[in-house]
């Protein structure tokens, strides 16, 4: 289901459709996350991507009238040697991870606690208080930044 | 499920984010591929954290927390990057009345 998604979010002509389907490729994601018991960042996904990106993106889009008459056209060929570029990238990454030996590691599902508010804040707040503030910074001159850059000049 | 499956996935998601960064023109869905392979990434993190506390959670139960912690630190960094990058556009399309890419060949002159 991810992976239609993300190929219809590449194919589709209309930007808002691709938009849309980027949230149903967030929404898989999201429920890899609880198979795999991580709550908060399967919540933290929902909200944050699907809700608050996902808006600003169709927000942009209604702001500038865009359709699927709009889309800039371009080349054939240079869409071709795109796909071809990516396919053989892929094509490289599964050849060189096919042989690799881990048939017996399991990504353990539907138990385990670390994925639980409780224990992501412990070891946030406790060894990560650093990242965390100047991730904070981080948001704050974000900010300043995109006043600065959309205030009419 | 053995972790082969969620690697084969999230490569998957990450080449069809990089196909469609080469293939579209629009600048707003070249950012919308970049979110896909941000998450693929994120996926795999969180694939491999649960790995890792699957094969050390004998002696130390907090195994694998680290990984969940860099999902969530990229997550605040894609959130700050779009914004600021969607200022951008708007921007550019204010001056170009486009978001093709190919008119930011301008900047050279």
């Amino acid at each position: 289901m991810a992976l239609v998604g993300a190929i219809l979010v590449v194919i589709s002509k209309n930007p808002v459709h691709s938009v849309l389907w980027l949230i149903v490729v967030f929404m898989a994601i999201s429920g890899h996350y609880i198979l795999l018991n991580a709550q908060f960042l399967a919540i933290v996904n929902l909200i944050v991507y699907a809700g608050a990106i996902m808006v600003l993106f169709l927000f942009v889009f209604m702001l500038m009238n865009l359709n699927a008459d709009t889309e800039p056209q371009k080349n054939k060929w240079l869409k071709i040697a795109g796909v071809v570029a990516g396919g053989s990238l892929l094509l490289v990454f599964v050849a060189a991870l096919k042989n690799a030996d881990m048939k017996n590691q399991l990504a353990v599902m539907n138990k385990g606690e670390i994925g639980l508010i409780h224990n992501l804040g412990m070891a946030l707040f406790q060894d990560y208080v650093v990242p965390f503030e100047i991730s904070s910074v981080l948001f704050l001159s974000a900010m300043v930044g995109v006043v600065v850059i959309g205030k009419k000049d | 499920m053995p972790i082969n499956y969620y690697i084969f996935l999230s490569l998957a998601l990450f080449c069809i984010g990089v196909a469609g960064v080469l293939t579209r023109r629009n600048a707003i869905i070249i950012f919308m591929c970049v979110e896909l392979m941000l998450n693929a990434v994120n996926l795999l993190l969180v694939a491999f954290s649960k790995m890792h506390q699957h094969a050390l959670a004998a002696g130390n139960p907090g195994a694998g927390i680290d990984g969940q912690i860099f999902v969530f630190f990229i997550m605040v960094v894609a959130a700050a990057e779009v914004s600021v990058g969607l200022a951008i556009i708007v921007m550019m399309y204010r001056n170009t009345h486009s978001t093709d890419v190919n008119f930011l060949n301008r900047l050279k002159h």
